[in-house]
């Protein structure tokens, strides 16, 4: 597994990642969001979390246009896989990869802790080391997570079993107080119709350690380099 | 020549920002602000031909970058 992490001007989590898919086994390259081609022989683009462009317009709104994502909207459209977090997302979402698109939190306020997700199905390369319905934590740091989408991309989401992961308490219950930041049926992420594209809010490469908090993102990584 | 690009969020897309401001204007005292909804404006100063070259220019520059249509609306004015 080759996978080429992209950074933009503001993003600030392409280290992190990184170091959580060669942990997870992965070959990591670096591409340049000015570049106009993907690293030879990439099998996994991963578009990082952080500030692109500064969130300046809507997030992830002008590292969407950027060069860099002919060569990731080629990719994908080529079947290849795509990882988008937290601002990776947004910016999926922002070139057209994704539908919908990330607003800010229905409370207002940046959020920044540990949380609890609801894995969906797992016959995909992100998922292929969870179990379906299983209940994760890892943490959150976005204060523009609130997924909407019209009605009909909506039911279509949910008709295709397009959401990846949902929010949820400790327990699994995705009741009201679990929808952490407003989101549309508590998505916190979702596949491509081909489900080669993954876009997800929370941060998997934030867990991948006992010593800095958990390990429930490696399975991610491992899933991925399998 | 001078031109403006309004982009306004949809009916309906919620808009925690435009509820906060509403809340400080009642807070500060301010009567009769009913609800308030925030959008964004951009002044562009366009090289075109003629008024219908420029409206043109304008809403390429909103439907590729300026508004995002899942939830936004936009409108175009050579001024």
């Amino acid at each position: 597994m080759h996978a080429a992490v992209i950074t933009f001007p503001g993003s600030n989590r392409e280290g992190d990642v990184a170091r959580a898919l060669k942990l997870g086994g992965a070959r990591v390259s670096h591409a340049w969001h000015a570049d106009y081609e993907l690293p030879r022989g990439t099998d996994l683009v991963v578009l990082p979390g952080g500030f692109s462009y500064g969130d300046y317009l809507r997030c992830g709104a002008i590292a969407g246009r950027a060069h860099i994502m002919d060569a990731v909207r080629k990719h994908a459209a080529g079947g290849g896989l795509v990882l988008g977090i937290c601002n990776g997302f947004q910016i999926l979402c922002e070139s057209g990869l994704l539908p919908g698109i990330l607003t800010r939190n229905a409370g207002l306020k940046f959020l920044c802790k540990m949380q609890h997700l609801k894995v969906g199905r797992t016959d995909t390369p992100f998922t292929r080391l969870y179990r379906r319905d299983q209940v994760i934590e890892v943490c959150i740091a976005h204060g523009e997570g609130n997924y909407t989408a019209d009605a009909e991309t909506l039911k279509r989401l949910e008709g295709e079993d397009r959401v990846a992961f949902r929010y949820c308490d400790a327990t699994g219950d995705t009741n009201e107080a679990a929808n952490i930041n407003g989101s549309l049926n508590h998505i916190a992420g979702i596949y491509s119709d081909r489900r080669n594209v993954l876009g997800m809010m929370p941060h998997p490469e934030n867990l991948i350690e006992g010593l800095t908090g958990g390990t429930d993102g490696l399975a991610l990584f491992k899933g991925l380099a399998a | 020549m001078k031109a403006r690009v309004t982009v306004t969020l949809k009916n309906g897309v919620l808009d925690p920002q435009g509820k906060a401001i509403e809340g400080a204007l009642k807070s500060l005292g301010v009567e009769g602000v009913a609800s308030v909804r925030q959008g964004k404006v951009f002044d562009i100063e366009v090289k075109a031909a003629d008024k219908a070259a420029a409206e043109a220019i304008l809403r390429q520059s909103a439907e590729k970058l300026l508004a995002n249509t899942v939830i936004e609306n936009f409108k175009v004015e050579v001024l």
